[in-house]
């Protein structure tokens, strides 16, 4: 009897057999993990046919030009430079995300809100860098349906160029606007000591993978919409 | 449950020693010089016509990579999870080669058989 009862302890406690967590990480954070993954699709599929739609054409505008402009400087030529900085501000306040990580392992929790603090600040400056970046283009002319920048080889700009810049950009946007968000509630927790008496700062790790996430897809979008 | 959940952060714990501060700031630092690469071949290397624009676009899709490897494996931690996590999330990406490779072959065919 009880050499059976030691040994269904013993296929309990492997890996494999519903003892413990095969990938010892804690379910909330595998299952953001496995939304993150399905998050990866969707982005893929958005950047890969903005991709076969620039395959297909015979020319494409050029991104110096249209992304040329800095606010504050009339009719300035400096491509790439505003994009650079909202570049810098996303992939800075990722580092201050894990800073923030890293705080919560040692259970510091005037830490994690200091580096909470600068991600979301991190977070808002690169949402009004986009929201002036739109707004300056759509006043150029440039809408879902109308494309005012002619090719790069002369010709009649691509006409779905507009739709697929605001689409994707507008849907990273969208993903920049909710971690943003889920960064404030977490950090509110953070503040009311919610995570101090469980003891563990594993929700700040969650929304870290979020926010990582979107500072990733923010690096493919910058090198294909902006460098390509 | 709460047991379990104790000693699943706990496990955490330990493998997250790995991620140092000083490992953050590397890291930054080769994003920041990985980043800084693309903008010189975008602002000076291709305006000097030192190679041609398809060979620049295969430069940044690789940087992009490298960048992004960098990104999921120190600051979303993946290098330190277990294998099999790793692999979960890995392999199913392999999926979406196929899915580039498709669409080229279908805008090739755009390209040069609809005029």
């Amino acid at each position: 009897m009880s050499t059976v009862a030691h040994l269904e302890e013993e296929v309990k406690s492997s890996a494999w057999s519903g003892g413990k967590s095969p990938f010892s990480v804690e379910y909330g954070k595998l299952m953001m993990w496995f939304f993150l993954l399905s998050d990866v699709f969707t982005f893929s599929a958005l950047l890969i046919f903005y991709g076969a739609m620039r395959f297909k054409s015979h020319s494409w505008p050029d991104p110096d030009v249209v992304f040329r402009s800095v606010p504050g400087v009339e009719h300035g030529e400096y491509p790439l430079v505003f994009v650079g900085i909202m570049t810098f501000i996303l992939i800075a306040s990722s580092v201050t995300m894990v800073l923030a990580v890293e705080a919560g392992h040692r259970n510091s929790r005037k830490e994690v809100l200091n580096w909470m603090f600068w991600t979301i600040l991190g977070g808002i400056t690169f949402l009004s860098c986009q929201a002036w970046e739109w707004s300056h283009l759509m006043h150029e002319g440039m809408t879902l349906h109308h494309n005012p920048f002619i090719n790069a080889d002369g010709s009649t700009g691509a006409v779905q160029f507009g739709q697929l810049f605001f689409v994707i950009t507008g849907f990273h946007g969208f993903h920049v606007f909710t971690g943003v968000v889920i960064n404030i509630v977490i950090t509110i927790n953070v503040l009311l000591g919610t995570y101090e008496r469980r003891g563990h700062y594993l929700m700040v790790e969650k929304v870290g993978l979020y926010w990582h996430f979107v500072d990733l897809v923010w690096v493919f979008v910058f090198t294909l919409f902006y460098l390509v | 449950m709460s047991a379990h959940e104790t000693t699943v952060s706990h496990e955490h714990h330990g493998e997250h020693a790995s991620m140092t501060k000083s490992l953050i700031w590397k890291v930054f630092f080769i994003l920041l010089g990985v980043t800084l690469v693309e903008f010189f071949i975008a602002l000076y290397a291709l305006p000097h016509h030192w190679f041609s624009q398809e060979i620049a676009n295969f430069v940044y899709i690789a940087l992009t990579i490298v960048k992004a490897a960098y990104i999921v494996a120190y600051f979303m931690h993946l290098k330190f999870e277990k294998v099999g996590l790793i692999i979960s999330v890995v392999l199913p990406i392999v999926f979406l080669v196929y899915f580039v490779a498709l669409m080229i072959i279908e805008g090739n065919y755009l390209l040069f058989a609809i005029k």
